[in-house]
């Protein structure tokens, strides 16, 4: 009897948030931007421009290299990938082939097993994103229109080794890459703009019974399949999920049969809940790769490695790690708190300003903490010295005599008969006014307020 | 106006002393274009008339103080010119009109220059002949039935017979040496990266040098003083300041000269006819004080192979963006000598192939590098004709490319080096133009056209 042990390898496309395109001058937006107005010669492919490589993108991608644990080549160089489609205007693409900027590298996951799995990343690597295509209708007639905005926008391709073993190990290895990507600050890595991509490939290896289990990697590198289904048109986490699993289950099912799956690419259907054969694959496509000689090649320094490496801020594990150490938050806490770099750091600001009030803090931490996590505090809306004026006014007002509240609203209520008026006509919306002015008259929580101005006015 | 014999710079004395205006000067490369471009074919497109008199009359509203202020250029059609058909010579652009400027032509514009139109050449630059333009092959300036030389065949020929006073071309294998030579010009291979490539049509980008012909010496200086310098449109030019080439003509001798002369380059199938002709060259340089040393350059009877090899795949790549889309017409427009290079170049680089051709032809390139590299040790330029025969009879040898492609023994070398070398008229032959050239370590253009000019004053 045999088991089933999928294996499962990613490359995962990044758009760079860079100003510039990657190799020209023209603006790096493209999303929801009229088409063909950020273009130029040299994103056009016109005849006799040239590629001048943008620094910053290189600088960016030798960046999440380090963040990824890879080891920076000291030579490294673009290559020319040569094929045809409409939405390439050079008839080649700008990549990396033999010298990539980023190789050998690893990101540790946690499966839901809680096994810690190390995947290996084989390779970061440098190039330019094509033009775009929209088939559509004119006149009755069926046509395709070139959009050249997105042509030469920088793009990273991080590839794996095929050390997946599930599903929710591709999940785990996706939010942790995207959460660095975005504690990098060099991409959006929004899914629905297509400034992060996904191509998953998979295969299933057939284990005897009696077999050890494959739980490392390395196990396989002489056991491998000797084919790989490659899924293309995954726009989301989810239907990376859903594509996975329904390979898994097809897959499966063949080689129940004795059978061996084809070699090919396939692309989720959401209307099919399925994934569909694209072009057929025999081998390696023929890209004819050679150095580019548009480019000289590009020489890393030590120096420069060493400026690079001084811009890497702490990564979500590293920081969780010091939000249990240093404010005794439980790993759970501080890892919601790190999953995004603008909550932690609003975090450790609201902290500072809370302990900067000596000689005792104005608020415990993990108030600060619960109050970022469980209120949804909008970061951009309240100042994190707000953060703890709010959190202190809940506590005392918490405390504040019911009589003091019932005495402002009374007195508030004289004041405003109009008001009261228009709220027995059925006016509801002066219950708004009414709160904010009470508000004004005392130091009282809003909520609190609410509660007993609504009251108040049931009953008058 | 008889402008047939005026150099650049005398023009521009003229100018400025308003003995002449370039309106003049303009109107006499017009007339030299009515008499002879349709028997010739040099020029493709004619800048309109009514546009270059009122250019010419705007300069010379000036003192002419511009370095090129009202002097008419040539350019060959690799080069983007806003507004102004640009084909390449090949039927695929036939209709194109670039939306921008080549970083040489603007920076000639600024000069003052008046591009009066774009020049012949063999289709994407591919030839040695002329013959491979899609619109009917320049003829020779000497000799209407023979070829002038390529692939900038129509920048040489529209100097020789004044339709301007210089010409922009490139030079990928001897493409401006060669058209030089054949028309008794000077033509100048700058080093690689010298003269920025943004706005060439690219034919190899790791070979192509913006290049042109002149008159004499002093001229190419010049042209070289305003095309020269980095560029940030292209990552591949030189971030080194240029010189000022004009300052490097002060010699009168060669003495303390070291002229290399490579047996390797004897070897090759020099035309007897040529031989003498070349030693007397020669002669010339050691009577001028010069030394001549033999240095060996042992792997450069391998560059023929090397180039054709390298060239054509870059050539596959550099020509799949004209691919019937954009430009108005498809792939079948190629013509047969861009198919042929577009094959071998796709055969070179296809898996499997790729070790034994492109990676290998690379591994040639770096030896040829350092054979010349070894040599400038010991020397200071190398000396070497130009072309191996004198210009075939038109048609002669359309149906032996491989004869042809022989043609580029002594120039294709030094491209693969990416060395700066100066084609010089060495005299003629029954009748016809023949060229040697002064090959030079990387940046030593100076070198070279101080070396040139004590030549040419002989």
């Amino acid at each position: 009897m045999n088991t089933y042990q999928p294996i499962i390898g990613l490359e995962v496309h990044v758009e760079l948030a860079t100003k510039s395109k990657m190799f020209c001058g023209c603006p790096a937006e493209h999303f929801g931007i009229e088409p063909n107005t950020h273009t130029c010669p040299v994103c056009l492919g016109l005849p006799g421009a040239l590629p001048v490589p943008n620094r910053k993108a290189v600088e960016w991608t030798i960046l999440l290299g380090l963040a990824l644990g890879c080891q920076i080549n000291e030579h490294s160089k673009f290559d020319r990938k040569n094929y045809f489609y409409p939405d390439l205007p050079k008839g080649y693409q700008i990549s990396q082939y033999e010298e990539p900027l980023a190789i050998n590298g690893s990101l540790e996951i946690r499966n839901s097993k809680s096994e810690i799995r190390n995947i290996r990343i084989r390779r970061v690597h440098l190039e330019e994103d094509t033009g775009k295509l929209q088939h559509t209708t004119v006149n009755g007639k069926d046509i395709s229109l070139a959009d050249f905005n997105r042509s030469g926008v920088p793009l990273v391709e991080i590839v794996t080794e095929p050390d997946f073993r599930s599903v929710d190990e591709v999940d785990q290895y996706l939010k942790k890459l995207q959460k660095i990507v975005r504690y990098l600050g060099i991409s959006g890595t929004d899914m629905e703009k297509g400034s992060m991509r996904l191509e998953p490939s998979i295969s299933i290896a057939q284990i005897a019974k009696h077999s050890r289990s494959y739980k490392h990697g390395k196990d396989f590198e002489h056991k491998l399949p000797d084919y790989r289904v490659e899924l293309k048109n995954i726009n989301s986490f989810r239907f990376a999920r859903k594509a996975l699993e329904y390979e898994i289950q097809r897959q499966t099912e063949i080689l129940e049969k004795g059978e061996t799956p084809t070699q090919q690419t396939r692309g989720w259907s959401e209307a099919k809940n399925a994934t569909i054969p694209q072009r057929e694959k025999e081998g390696e496509s023929d890209y004819r790769y050679f150095p580019e000689p548009d480019i000289p090649p590009l020489r890393i320094s030590n120096e420069q490695l060493a400026i690079i490496n001084k811009q890497i801020p702490e990564l979500p594990d590293a920081k969780s790690t010091r939000f249990q150490k240093e404010f005794s938050l439980t790993e759970h806490t501080s890892n919601l708190l790190a999953e995004d770099k603008s909550v932690a750091d609003y975090f450790e600001e609201a902290v500072k300003n809370s302990l900067a009030a000596s000689p005792s803090p104005l608020t415990p931490i993990i108030d600060v903490a619960n109050w970022i996590i469980n209120k949804k505090i909008d970061i951009n809306q309240t100042l994190p010295a707000e953060l703890i004026q709010q959190i202190l006014r809940s506590k005392q007002s918490s405390q504040i005599d019911e009589s003091e509240l019932e005495k402002i609203i009374v007195q508030v209520f004289a004041e405003n008969p109009k008001a009261v008026e228009d709220y027995k006509k059925g006016k509801l919306q002066v219950v708004g006014y009414l709160i904010g002015v009470c508000l004004k008259k005392g130091n009282f929580h809003q909520a609190q307020i609410k509660e007993a101005v609504e009251k108040k006015l049931r009953n008058v | 106006m008889d402008i047939k014999n005026l150099t650049i710079i005398s023009a521009l004395e003229d100018l400025r002393s308003k003995k002449i205006t370039a309106v003049d000067l303009v109107e006499a490369c017009l007339e030299n274009i009515r008499k002879h471009n349709q028997d010739y074919n040099v020029l493709l497109t004619v800048e309109d008339d009514d546009k270059l008199i009122k250019q010419a009359r705007e300069a010379d509203a000036t003192d002419h103080s511009s370095p090129l202020s009202g002097i008419p250029i040539v350019v060959k059609d690799m080069f983007s010119t806003k507004n102004l058909r640009t084909t390449a010579a090949s039927k695929v652009l036939e209709n194109y009109t670039p939306k921008y400027e080549s970083t040489v032509t603007r920076k000639l514009k600024e000069a003052g220059a008046i591009i009066i139109g774009k020049a012949n050449q063999d289709a994407w630059a591919h030839g040695a002949t002329g013959e491979n333009s899609d619109f009917e092959p320049t003829r020779n300036a000497y000799d209407k039935t023979r070829v002038a030389g390529g692939s900038s065949s129509g920048s040489a020929v529209a100097v020789a017979l004044g339709m301007c006073l210089a010409a922009i071309g490139t030079d990928t294998g001897g493409s401006i040496r060669v058209p030089a030579s054949y028309n008794n010009l000077v033509g100048l291979k700058p080093t690689y990266g010298r003269v920025s490539r943004y706005g060439v049509v690219a034919m190899a980008s790791s070979l192509d040098t913006m290049a042109h012909v002149t008159k004499n010496v002093t001229d190419s200086a010049h042209i070289l003083n305003i095309t020269a310098g980095a560029d940030p449109y292209d990552a591949t030019s030189i971030k080194t300041d240029p010189e000022d080439y004009l300052k490097s003509l002060t010699r009168e001798d060669l003495k303390g000269v070291k002229i290399g002369l490579s047996p390797d380059f004897k070897m090759a199938t020099l035309d007897k006819k040529l031989v003498k002709k070349i030693d007397e060259s020669l002669k010339l340089f050691e009577k001028l004080g010069g030394k001549i040393i033999e240095v060996p350059l042992p792997h450069t009877p391998e560059s023929v192979e090397t180039y054709y090899i390298l060239v054509p795949s870059e050539i596959s790549s550099n020509l799949a963006r004209y691919d019937g889309i954009r430009y108005g017409n498809g792939r079948s427009h190629f013509g047969a000598e861009a198919k042929r290079r577009i094959m071998i170049g796709t055969y070179s680089l296809s898996s499997g192939y790729y070790d034994a051709y492109y990676k290998a032809a690379q591994k040639v390139r770096t030896l040829i590098i350092k054979d010349f590299t070894s040599a400038f040790e010991h020397v200071d330029v190398i000396f070497a004709p130009v072309a191996p025969v004198l210009p075939y009879k038109i048609g002669e040898k359309v149906n032996d490319p491989l004869t042809l492609y022989l043609m580029d023994i002594y120039t294709s070398p030094v491209n693969l080096s990416g060395l700066p070398s100066l084609a010089l008229p060495a005299g003629f032959v029954d009748d016809l133009p023949v060229g040697i050239q002064i090959i030079g370590p990387p940046l030593s253009e100076s070198r070279l056209f101080s070396i040139g000019n004590a030549y040419e004053k002989q």
